[in-house]
């Protein structure tokens, strides 16, 4: 018994120092030279302070921003620190009060009418509460406010949003989709930011 | 959009299948000893283990002497780490000073990794330090795959009448030869499409409307390659493959579904060399590919009808996005999903809490018949062969002859230990969850009401026995409650099945081989693939179909109904 317990302990030890030690750090020395900014998180600086993650949405609220999807990370959503679905079931009764709201909501701000249909990615939670993407139906029906609320065009911001649009891999991985945080900073980028 | 998906499905099998074959040739040179491209770097480091802990690499250990090995070896692996997270705010390498775990949630979370369940009842980002994660965690992520393996090996090895050989090595060659180099470079690939890996603290910014966040960060490419490629399932944050720092996009998604297989394809083309004959790996092949294809088929569909209570509302019509993700939508998520819990990964990249009711139950039902679709690394392999060993005893029943397999009697012995692999789960899922159903400590945890509330107890221990990991996430089970009866399920639901397999592995590997007949029951052609998927499908809906009734199968008659709860 005594033997054997030896024997775990050192194949144990020679195959953790290996795999829990050697090899992230290892990984890290790699990932820090060759892919720097994505292995640090894919942040975007404003001078020397990071202002956002190309890769975690945020919650967007003001009219002259696209928003991004509803979110159950955090207490107030968009908690990058505690990721987090809503869990809820298809016969939930919180999750149909919660879309009831969110519909209600998405039509107010959008200036739509009481009957138009409302794209389900845009009142659904998503599974990370960190999904920096919306569809591109969802953000062609945002369009008009955005550009209401910047003073442009309405085609302008139609454009953007499909320059921005990123195409499935290979025309069969995936959907096409654009991402919030990337399509906010090119609208301050190309149309300024509005003072509040 | 479908047309899109099907795409997707067809492009995964074959890549999968393809590579699967090609690393099975790899696999066997392994296991056998032939000479391999990686010889000259890890031949000295396996030959200075085994000198200085004086195993001998080439004699082949008994039942009684295997099961030792690796019962204390796996053993020692819940010791350690139970005290690295009960000690963890001692151990370094924690920037946002998270405390010690609670003595009943490091001993779930110890049992959990060691079984290669990866049940998590934390969220990562806000309890485990990048120590806990990296030298804790991620180290149970090679060696519990490495010990799947190594019983499958032994299994393959007896079945086709060798010696079932040395845990240890075995144990030492996976991680080093299999897990470890495909690891590396997968991480090196993650990281390039945005996967982090940093020990930095987290990231406090000031958002473009001027609010507060804070991103977590950690090695997590490291992590995530071995989690996938393992069958793990334990994520770096919270939601797992759902995170855009885990999973950032589509072709990372693809590769991370890739990987889940990958292992496990390449044991059934590993173990057609072993017995000498390609076709009596394909035969069982089949039968995972036959199931496969149904239960894919199933969620795909089940999810592909939407949440009728939504449209009702004013929302578009189309498949339900709670609690998925835009770049993953249905195809995607309904892969992923059903690939994790066939295998016995249990990441997720979608809440399967939020999936249509008859989907949950089809997550369900191929964890309850023991992820034996493919299944986990090495548990896939030996999950199956409970169910061939019955189904050849079965075939040679009827048909009145001696019952065998790769011409081995199949004897009392063989069959009770079967019996005991195949009941040990099942008792430990139904007899827990009726237990949490009827008392305040269960049913405190829940998060949905209804059938569907029920759904949440009976997957979290069909996940814990059948060590897959994924939840319906709803469910508090951060209590001494739920993470002791857990902890045991996934004891149970790993060693109760383990043990079995060596003890068939060793009494089959010393058994005359009698050469197959005209009149002999063959298990390597289709009639033996079709009777083995059924058997599959048989048991498991006797076992579980009420308890799935009563779950899924009524939620989803409600929701018909337009009922709330």
């Amino acid at each position: 018994m005594f033997k054997e317990l030896e024997k775990s302990v050192i194949v144990f030890s020679g195959l953790a120092l290996i795999c829990g030690l050697a090899y992230p750090f290892t990984i890290y020395a790699i990932g820090n030279s060759a892919f720097a900014p994505e292995a640090k998180g894919s942040l975007v600086y404003e001078g020397k302070t990071p202002i956002a993650s190309t890769l975690i949405a945020q919650n967007f609220t003001q009219p002259q921003y696209f928003h991004p999807r509803p979110s159950a990370a955090g207490a107030d959503g968009y908690d990058g620190a505690s990721s987090s679905g809503s869990n809820l079931g298809y016969t939930s009764q919180k999750l149909h009060d919660a879309v009831k709201e969110r519909v209600e909501a998405y039509r107010a701000e959008n200036n739509l009418s009481n009957t138009q249909k409302v794209p389900m990615d845009a009142v659904t939670t998503s599974g990370s509460g960190l999904d920096p993407h919306i569809t591109v139906a969802n953000a062609t029906i945002q369009a008009k406010r955005i550009a209401a609320a910047r003073g442009v065009e309405e085609s302008k911001m139609i454009e953007a949003i499909h320059k921005n649009a990123q195409q499935p891999y290979w025309g069969i991985i995936g959907e096409e989709k654009v991402n919030v945080v990337t399509l906010n900073l090119t609208l301050d980028r190309e149309f300024g930011k509005v003072k509040i | 959009m479908e047309v899109l998906d099907m795409g997707l499905f067809a492009l995964f099998a074959f890549t999968v299948v393809v590579f699967g074959f090609f690393l099975g040739n790899y696999v066997y040179k392994v296991y056998d000893g032939h000479a391999t491209f990686l010889d000259s770097v890890m031949t000295p480091i396996e030959n200075a283990l085994f000198r200085i802990s004086a195993i001998k690499a080439e004699k082949s250990q008994s039942f009684k002497e295997y099961t030792l090995s690796l019962m204390v070896f796996n053993l020692f692996g819940i010791f350690i780490l139970f005290f690295i997270l009960y000690f963890q705010s001692g151990m370094g390498l924690n920037p946002q000073n998270f405390s010690n775990l609670s003595w009943h949630l490091a001993l779930n979370t110890a049992i959990s990794f060691v079984t290669n369940t990866n049940w998590q009842s934390y969220g990562g980002e806000s309890t485990m330090s990048y120590f806990s994660q990296m030298a804790g965690l991620s180290v149970q992520n090679f060696l519990s795959a490495a010990t799947g393996a190594a019983v499958a090996v032994a299994l393959m090895r007896g079945l086709t009448g060798r010696g079932i050989g040395n845990f240890y090595v075995d144990t030492t060659k996976t991680t080093l030869r299999i897990l470890l180099p495909i690891a590396f470079v997968y991480a090196i690939f993650l990281m390039s499409q945005g996967v982090i890996q940093t020990f930095s603290s987290y990231v406090e910014l000031t958002t473009i409307e001027g609010v507060k966040q804070t991103l977590a960060m950690g090695p997590v490419a490291s992590q995530e390659s071995i989690k996938m490629l393992g069958t793990n399932g334990g994520g770096f944050f919270n939601v797992n493959s759902a995170h855009p720092f885990e999973n950032p996009n589509e072709l990372t998604n693809f590769i991370q579904i890739f990987s889940i297989f990958l292992i496990p394809i390449a044991l059934l083309f590993a173990y057609g060399k072993f017995a000498g004959n390609r076709r009596e790996g394909i035969a069982i092949f089949g039968a995972m590919a036959l199931l496969f294809a149904l239960t894919l088929g199933a969620t795909y569909y089940a999810e592909s009808q939407g949440n009728a209570m939504l449209t009702q509302l004013g929302v578009e019509a189309g498949p339900s996005m709670e609690g998925k993700e835009v770049r993953f939508a249905l195809g995607a998520s309904s892969l992923f999903a059903t690939v994790t819990t066939a295998a016995s990964c249990g990441a997720v990249n979608a809440m399967h809490d939020s999936f249509s009711p008859l989907a949950g139950g089809v997550l369900m039902l191929q964890m309850m018949v023991g992820e034996v679709i493919f299944g986990g690394v090495g548990a896939g392999f030996y999950g199956m062969m409970i169910y061939a060993l019955l189904s050849m005893f079965m075939i040679g029943l009827m048909v009145g002859k001696t019952p065998m397999y790769l011409g081995k009697k199949i004897e009392a012995y063989e069959i009770k230990a079967v019996i005991i692999a195949l009941l040990l789960p099942s008792a430990a899922i139904l007899g827990f969850s009726a237990i949490a159903a009827n008392c305040a400590d269960g049913l405190a945890g829940l998060n949905n009401a209804g059938p569907h509330g029920l759904g949440e107890i009976l997957y979290a221990y069909t996940s814990a026995a059948a060590n897959n990991g994924s939840a319906f996430a709803g469910l508090t089970a951060n209590t001494p409650f739920y993470n002791v009866t857990l902890a045991i399920a996934m004891f149970i639901g790993r060693f109760g099945v383990i043990i079995p397999m060596i003890a068939i592995a060793a009494s089959m590997s010393n058994k005359k081989t009698y050469a197959l007949s005209s009149g002999s029951v063959r298990s390597d052609n289709m009639t033996f693939t079709i009777f083995l998927a059924f058997t599959v499908l048989i048991l498991g809906a006797l076992t579980f179909l009420p308890a799935l009734t009563f779950t899924a199968i009524a939620e989803h008659v409600l929701m018909l109904s337009g009922k709330l709860f």
